[in-house]
């Protein structure tokens, strides 16, 4: 009986362990922040809210065409059918566009939310979504603190769609539909690091046009989509309140402790339950 | 207690097993027994069938059709109150095996079982309440067989864990399916694998019980800071032990009162003790956990959000639905008052529901323009899963060695 009794804590052990031992206690330490992600910047005193982006990234995903108007005090918001969107705002220095859509983190919290792996961050930088892994949850929704996925609702095969950096395109080595075709190249892309490198020369550069910030370099712990603007970031609807550290950062605390539970707690366990049984008489003669 | 009737339940219970008399004894069992037109049975079966229709119509139109979940709220009603309050509830069983098994409190033996069903059965239904929340629920073996591990995620945890402590309970409740067959070797086998399934049962229910909560801690800038903080994981599994044995005292109260017939003479005259046991841990648990939430909301310098309707909403859950109940506990065993016990339970039961809603559902997205708010199809579902659920349990309990005695063969090898 107790040998069974032993063998079964060790197996409990071990499947506690593996079982349990979260990725990110491999992954979370080689900071990959820096390592050759693509990334993206977008430029809101260049982009002339001409809405390229919104319809040829549509046609590009066989999505329908962008709805709604564009002016300033109407926010639209990406959805299930559309993936990025440009909205205007009335800001200090007049009407400034600005468009929104995954902001790729370098940590993602919508990858490490998801159980099945279906949202991941590739090598490249793009994060991206697998239709046969998914089991849609929508525990990634929850996460993501700019809201970017979208699940559809309305489909008995639902998918999440969000911005892919348009993957596909780009691992037979071509760019993102937005950045190519950018009329007034306000949308630039290549790698993070470049990325940033630019977005800090222009704003060197021309101190009195940009506000000394960009936003997406710390931001949930850098994301791969940068932005530079003419305003404080806030007035542009971005979400001026998340945190830099990254979101997975959040749930790691709990997910450590989770294999030592698994080893500590069940030998903790046993040997109250052989104590108490020895006084088992003792106890009946008490509680009665 | 009213006069002692004799313990005459219609338990077959000594029957050659034979595979062929087994196989028409059970199709035997499955009729109903008892009286069709109940109050219960003619509100339930309304609703389970318009709960059936709706979920059909969920899976060939999509979760759109049925719910009011959008974009910003992706998790509603079904989430949080099936799974999140729902296994809360569910919690009676590991404390209730951890006082019996591991530390041999005699006294709650003769509530074992019942709470261990009830557990097992709540997984079953809350947690099988998940299937109906996925968009893409073919692709739920992914996790499992592990064609892809998510294993940086609290849902992943919490999902395995869910179906892992869904077998050690049955292994928990399995003497009673044996002793119900009159499988006597069967017994045996599983009676020996009790403890080794409490060890692990209790394991993961510290484990998926705060992770429920730790489900949430992603979603920082979306639950109204009253609500948020690192700590939600401790509440949770703290909130649990007494959401847990306040759902024991609830559902003890009810099904002595159902289910007179088939407790037995020996646990009607216990049920007092067990009360005012259960009761003076329950105002243990909540003390030390308004004592927490105490800390937490001193930690994180609250103050000013006090003076707000959402601060008047988590003033009244404070201390409304822990402080008052537990106060109302602490009486309950000092006057050995078992009504004032069930009265605190029900008011702990309302203030789990309402603390679990208030992080999954009604402190979401507390600021956005449109808020969310169930429609009455997805009021309807939740409630069906609820009526099915009690259905089962009826159909077990009384068939099934639950409320009553054991057969004395099952007493004599034990
Ligand atoms: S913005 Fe949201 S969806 Fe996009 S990578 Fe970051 S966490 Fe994931
Ligand atoms: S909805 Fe799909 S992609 Fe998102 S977390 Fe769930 S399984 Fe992963």
């Amino acid at each position: 009986m107790s040998l069974d009794r032993r063998d079964f804590l060790k197996t409990i052990g071990i499947a506690g362990l593996t079982l349990c031992t979260p990725d990110i206690l491999k992954a979370g330490k080689s900071k990959d922040s820096d390592r050759e992600f693509r990334g993206m910047l977008y430029d809101s005193t260049r982009c002339v809210g001409c809405q390229t982006c919104e319809t040829l990234c549509a046609e590009a995903h066989g999505l329908p065409p962008p709805v709604g108007e564009l002016k300033a005090g109407v926010v639209r918001k990406t959805d299930d059918q559309h993936r990025t969107v440009v909205n205007c705002y009335k800001t200090s220095k007049g009407e400034v566009f600005i468009k929104t859509q995954c902001m790729h983190c370098n940590e993602p919290a919508c990858a490490s939310a998801c159980l099945t792996q279906a949202m991941y961050k590739t090598k490249q930088g793009p994060v991206i979504w697998s239709g046969n892994k998914c089991m849609g949850c929508r525990y990634c929704m929850v996460s993501c603190p700019f809201d970017a996925p979208k699940f559809e609702y309305h489909s008995a095969n639902p998918k999440i769609q969000k911005c892919t950096m348009c993957y596909e395109k780009m691992a037979k080595g071509g760019i993102p539909v937005c950045a190519e075709n950018c009329p007034a190249e306000a949308i630039k892309f290549g790698s993070r690091r470049e990325m940033l490198a630019e977005a800090r020369k222009r704003i060197v550069e021309n101190p009195d046009t940009y506000v000394d910030e960009v936003y997406g370099d710390h931001t949930a712990g850098g994301t791969g989509f940068l932005y530079i603007s003419p305003v404080p970031f806030s007035e542009l609807g971005l979400n001026t309140k998340i945190q830099n550290e990254s979101y997975p950062a959040l749930s790691k605390g709990f997910l450590y402790s989770v294999p030592t539970i698994f080893v500590l707690l069940p030998p903790i366990l046993l040997g109250i339950y052989e104590a108490t049984k020895k006084n088992q008489t003792h106890e009946n003669n008490e509680t009665e | 207690m009213k006069t002692m009737k004799p313990n005459n339940t219609a338990l077959p219970l000594s029957r050659d097993s034979s595979k062929q008399s087994i196989f028409r004894f059970i199709l035997s069992e499955l009729k109903p027994k008892g009286k069709i037109f109940t109050p219960f049975n003619i509100i339930s079966i309304p609703i389970i069938l318009t709960g059936i229709v709706l979920i059909v119509i969920r899976f060939i139109y999509g979760i759109g059709s049925v719910t009011n979940l959008s974009q910003e709220v992706p998790w509603g009603l079904w989430i949080g109150f099936d799974v999140v309050t729902g296994v809360a509830f569910a919690g009676g069983a590991y404390v209730i095996t951890f006082l019996v098994y591991i530390l041999n409190r005699e006294k709650y033996h003769s509530i074992v079982r019942v709470t261990v069903l009830n557990g097992f059965l709540a997984y079953v239904f809350y947690a099988g309440a998940l299937l109906l929340d996925l968009g893409r629920p073919w692709n739920v073996v992914n996790p499992i067989i592990g064609n892809s591990f998510g294993t940086s995620s609290v849902l992943f945890l919490v999902a395995w864990h869910f179906l892992l402590y869904m077998i050690a309970e049955l292994i928990e409740f399995s003497p009673a399916i044996a002793e119900w067959l009159g499988a006597k070797r069967a017994r045996k086998i599983l009676s020996g694998m009790t403890i080794a399934a409490v060890i692990f049962g209790i394991t993961l229910s510290t484990l998926h019980q705060s992770g429920l909560g730790a489900l949430y801690l992603m979603a920082k800038d979306k639950i109204h800071p009253l609500w948020y903080s690192e700590f939600i994981p401790v509440l949770f599994l703290v909130s649990s032990v007494f959401a847990g044995l306040s759902m024991v005292i609830f559902e003890g109260a009810i099904s002595h009162k159902v289910f007179f017939k088939q407790i037995s003479e020996k646990n009607q005259t216990s049920q007092k003790g067990i009360v005012l046991g259960l009761a003076k841990i329950c105002a243990g648990a909540m003390f030390a956990y308004f004592f927490l939430q105490l800390l937490v909301f001193i930690h994180q310098k609250r103050w000013d959000l006090l003076d707000t309707p959402m601060g008047y909403w988590y003033l009244l859950e404070m201390l409304g639905f822990v402080l008052l109940p537990m106060i109302l506990y602490v009486y309950s065993y000092k006057k050995s008052n078992i009504n004032l016990a069930k009265v605190a339970a029900i008011i702990t039961m309302l203030g789990i529901i309402l603390n679990r809603l208030n992080v999954t559902v009604i402190g979401f997205r507390w600021d956005a323009a449109i808020r969310y708010f169930p429609t009455w199809m997805e009021l309807a579902v939740t409630l069906t899963v609820i009526f099915t659920e009690i259905w089962i349990f009826r159909w077990i309990i009384k068939r099934m060695p639950v409320l009553s005695e054991p057969p004395s063969w099952a007493k004599e090898n034990k």
